[in-house]
């Protein structure tokens, strides 16, 4: 199995090392793989790669933490308060169905170039998929168990500790592997649209000077940020939720 | 004189009406009956003539509308210690594992860790789980599962349980070991104990009396003391002969109430 996705990636980057050249592709549409690594290197000597990644980076991972608590907190209280979520549930549709990167403009007149605008577009994005899944997940108790807790005399907080809390966290989990890939979208298109820092900032200035290999090497800085936020989250969730079935680490 | 344990004086329980047209739901009404400590006490019924209502009023989860409910004594009003239920869903939580669940009810009633193991670990011996009290209810069978319910009603150390068709969710083997434990666990801790079931021989095994109960609105047509030894023995109490007459007894009580409607 490893074997087998080590060899494809030597295959895949032959062909996108020699592909190009033989098929008459030229360097301006797809670089050469090796013009991508050394525009890697000269990005990182004179560009500042790592701290426009790390600022990135950043707005992520707190986007992500903000969107994720109030989307949770959010989402609680929804599924707690039927009443609640009758009145909010028109509005809450419209926003969730709102394209939330259409609002990096508007924040960015707000706030300027500055962090908040990028923050806000991943709290955004990050939010609705973790509030559907908690609201979800609290509605789908069976007040059966909650009688049961009920009947032993559990105050209202024992019941949301020990019974909705933990009830909820798969569906949260399931919700914050979504919001991963997600938040990494909203700060990128709240870069774009206005900011001279960051990667979405690398993006716009690679395009405008034309430079390909530039575009190339800020994709792969993207995806590597997503890909560790959702693997950070998998690692969690599967120590959160060792008691799964089918998730039991062999004894 | 036993002391009473549990106690109806003239219950009635209605439900509003569903919709604007509809009447007042009369679930069940005139439960006059009290059992004395030790005592296992079945109810039968036809679907839906408030068997649950019943149980429900007595655990003080949901209030009579009419007439009191006591439990030793003492006017029930809300969930109190007195009285564990059990339903026939399990209701294990799967994040917990058969002796954190096992544990709950101790749990929230405050009682420190070092407290509950012990209680936890010989209830679930006695419910021969004891080689499975660090498993998750998923790695269970439905029996065993319906034993660590059991356990969990016991750990609170009820003085009355409620007991809604436990078994009915099993198969006809599981069953009969199911019951024959909770006959002995009833036996050995002389708990009182309320059971509601469809099924007619499983109400004459295990109880000391039948209460049978009429089609909505529920009320109490006939009670039926089931008299065969050995009542903590309900694997050999199934083979008296005289559960045959009492099966045909409950039958026919069972019939006019369907033939009045
Ligand atoms: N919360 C409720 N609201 C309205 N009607 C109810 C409610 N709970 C039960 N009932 C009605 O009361 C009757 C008795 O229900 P239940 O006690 O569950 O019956 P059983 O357990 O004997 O099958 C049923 O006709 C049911 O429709
Ligand atoms: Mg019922």
């Amino acid at each position: 199995m490893m074997a087998g996705s080590l060899a494809l990636f030597v295959v895949f980057l032959a062909a996108w090392e020699w592909g190009p050249a033989l098929t008459g592709i030229p360097p301006f549409i797809i670089p050469p793989a090796s013009q991508v690594w050394n525009s890697f290197l000269r990005m990182l000597a004179n560009d500042q790669l790592m701290y426009h990644t790390a600022i990135t980076a950043f707005q992520v991972v707190i986007g992500f933490i903000l969107g994720m608590i109030l989307g949770m907190v959010v989402g609680f209280i929804l599924g707690m308060s039927p009443t609640a979520e009758f009145i909010l549930s028109p509005y809450i549709l419209a926003l969730q169905i709102a394209p939330k990167v259409a609002f990096a403009p508007l924040f960015v007149i707000w706030f300027g170039y500055t962090v908040y605008p990028k923050i806000l577009v991943a709290v955004l994005i990050v939010f609705f998929p973790v509030m559907i899944n908690v609201l979800g997940a609290v509605r789908a108790i069976d007040p059966d168990i909650v009688r049961l807790a009920k009947s032993f005399n559990a105050s209202r907080t024992q019941v949301f500790w020990k019974i909705e809390f933990p009830a909820s966290l798969p569906p949260f989990f399931a919700g914050l592997r979504i919001a991963a890939t997600l938040a990494v979208i909203g700060v990128v298109v709240g870069e774009i649209v206005g900011g001279n820092t960051g990667l979405g900032y690398l993006l716009t200035y690679g395009e405008g000077s034309g430079n390909t290999a530039m575009v190339f090497v800020t994709i792969i800085m993207l995806t590597i940020i997503g890909i560790l936020l959702y693997g950070a989250i998998v690692m969690i969730e599967n120590r959160v939720l060792h008691w799964l079935p089918g998730r039991m680490r062999p004894a | 004189m036993t002391k009473v344990r549990l106690e109806f004086r003239n219950v009635a329980k209605r439900f509003p009406a569903q919709r604007k047209s509809g009447d007042i739901v009369t679930a069940v009404e005139h439960l006059d009956f009290a059992l004395a400590e030790g005592e296992v006490v079945s109810i039968i019924g036809p679907s839906g003539c408030g068997k649950s209502t019943l149980l429900n009023m007595g655990s003080g989860l949901d209030p009579a509308s009419s007439g009191e409910v006591f439990v030793d004594g003492e006017k029930v009003v809300k969930p109190n210690e007195h009285v564990a239920f059990m339903l026939q869903k399990d209701l294990l939580l799967p994040w917990r594992t058969i002796r954190e669940n096992v544990e709950i009810g101790l749990e929230i009633r405050g009682v420190s860790a070092r407290e509950r193991e012990p209680i936890s670990l010989s209830l679930l011996k006695r419910c021969r789980l004891g080689d499975f009290v660090n498993h998750y209810p998923h790695q269970l069978s439905g029996g065993m599962r319906q034993r660590a319910a059991l356990a969990r009603t016991l750990a609170v150390d009820p003085a009355v349980l409620l007991l809604d068709e436990p078994f009915s969710a099993l198969d006809a083997q599981t069953k009969m070991v199911l019951q024959q434990d909770l006959g002995q666990m009833l036996g050995e801790t002389g708990k009182t104990a309320l059971f509601v079931t469809h099924d007619l021989v499983e109400a004459i095994a295990l109880s000391d009396r039948v209460l049978v109960m009429s089609q909505r609105p529920g009320r109490i047509v006939k009670e039926i003391v089931i008299d065969i030894p050995d009542r903590p023995n309900p694997m050999e109490r199934r083979k008296s002969p005289k559960v045959g007459p009492y099966v045909a007894d409950l039958m026919s009580l069972l019939h006019i109430d369907e033939a009045v409607v």
